[in-house]
């Protein structure tokens, strides 16, 4: 399969890219490309301009940010997941990273690129949301701007992000507590069918959930329950109270909704055993 | 048009290529490497893994632009002449291979792989094989084929690995 025809720009810095992605009304950021481009294969996306901003140099690094840790967005999968630092600090999100797709998808595909694409089976908003993390944005004219995680994700395939901006850099707090994040799938490459994370912090658990709808979902009833001092095995029955789960060739929605609750507790049990 | 220049396998290789080029037909037919095969198309199967810079990558989703500047390895640089790689002889050895499609992918994976981790156990080497299918489900002599690869190519008797 070819993608349908397109002109291709290669980006020297941030600012370039924004000056190129003004040149089409339908242009599209290609960073590894391995969301984008299965995409082009089928036509199910047919930019007319891509952007490459794979060779902007500073855009991949993970390093200390205070109480935080800022991971560039070209960062890639193989290279968040070998991060001693967010082994360490953060390690939900360097063991999410070390399973998403497979080793090859791992040395290419970016997190910035997993995150922005905002697929709502993708791991790694999962994660972000349970986190609470920030994403820092760049648009035109030098302007900046930060969005919540939770703010972020706003519809199927769509994100706050315009068309000319980039997502520039992700902070996520330090963790100390208990995590986990679990993905059921048939097959090891598949996206998950539902996935689960859950991050014990400042004495609470932050509950979220992979394809349980059009976004990445905080399960609200969950936190709830357990604010309340319920048990996992209790908690997680209301797994996916406000979810609206696909039905597809995986899985019916009803049947995501009994998933979701034996992971959530699966996961619960992990966090906080 | 866009201008990509690639080192394949040590050489210089340079061509104008229509920007929606993926790497896997510049290699098989700008420049006639056909060695490396296309699988399913949709980056599951594995068939089409060569190395980018020394890292395994599916070269069916990849463009050829996006391999501009940068080093490419297919299964023809393997071999020197007549003599196999030591995976390759590896998985002529073990019967790693019934109908052979996916094994140039298996190869360059199990390539990559061992770079990372020379002395791999035999979970590790399935969960690094995540990315290549087999349909001939020859799976246990490629496993077998790697992990006495990895055996031969670190020195180490096959028994004194984990």
């Amino acid at each position: 399969m070819i993608p349908a025809a397109f002109e291709y720009a290669r980006a020297e810095s941030i600012d370039h890219a924004i000056e190129l992605l003004g040149g089409a009304d339908d242009a599209k950021i290609l960073a590894g490309g391995h969301s984008l481009l299965p995409l082009m294969k089928t036509r199910l996306a047919q930019p007319s301009l891509l952007v490459d901003i794979s060779r902007i140099g500073d855009l991949s690094y993970v390093r200390e940010d205070g109480d935080m840790v800022a991971i560039g967005a070209l960062t890639r999968h193989h290279d968040v997941a070998n991060s001693e630092l967010l082994q360490q600090v953060a390690p939900i999100v360097a063991d999410t990273a070390s399973r998403i797709g497979d080793p090859q998808v791992r040395h290419v595909g970016t997190i910035g690129g997993s995150i922005a694409h905002a697929d709502p089976a993708g791991d790694m908003g999962t994660v972000m949301v349970a986190l609470g993390a920030q994403f820092a944005i760049s648009a035109a004219a030098g302007a900046t701007r930060t969005v919540a995680a939770g703010d972020f994700f706003q519809g199927l395939f769509q994100a706050d992000l315009a068309a000319n901006e980039v997502l520039t850099e992700i902070r996520v707090p330090k963790t100390s507590g208990g995590w986990s994040y679990l993905k059921f799938n048939r097959r090891a490459i598949d996206w998950a069918m539902v996935g689960v994370a859950a991050v014990q912090q400042n004495g609470s658990a932050a509950v979220a959930l992979t394809n349980m709808g059009e976004t990445p979902l905080r399960a609200a009833g969950v936190e709830e329950a357990l604010a309340g001092g319920a048990d996992p095995a209790t908690a997680s029955a209301r797994a996916d109270e406000g979810a609206a789960p696909p039905s597809d060739a995986f899985g019916s929605a009803e049947y995501r909704r009994e998933v979701s609750k034996v992971l959530v507790r699966r996961a619960l049990e992990e966090t906080l055993g | 048009m866009t201008n990509v220049s690639v080192t394949v396998n040590g050489q210089s290789r340079e061509a104008d290529v229509e920007p929606r080029t993926l790497l896997v037909y510049f290699l098989r037919e700008t420049l006639g490497l056909t060695g490396t095969n296309v699988g399913c198309d949709t980056s599951t199967c594995g068939s089409c893994t060569v190395l980018v810079d020394g890292e395994s990558v599916k070269s069916c989703t990849m463009l050829a632009a996006q391999a501009d500047g940068r080093d490419v390895t297919t299964i023809e640089a393997m071999a020197h002449g007549d003599t196999m790689h030591p995976i390759q002889d590896a998985f002529h050895r073990n019967h790693g291979l019934q109908c052979g499609y996916c094994t140039p992918g298996m190869v360059m994976a199990a390539a990559s792989y061992l770079q990372e981790n020379p002395t791999p156990t035999e979970e590790d080497v399935r969960e690094a094989l995540e990315g290549n299918l087999c349909r001939c489900t020859g799976y246990q002599n490629i496993v077998k084929s790697i992990l006495d690869a990895a055996g031969s190519m670190s020195g180490a008797p096959e028994t004194t690995r984990a």
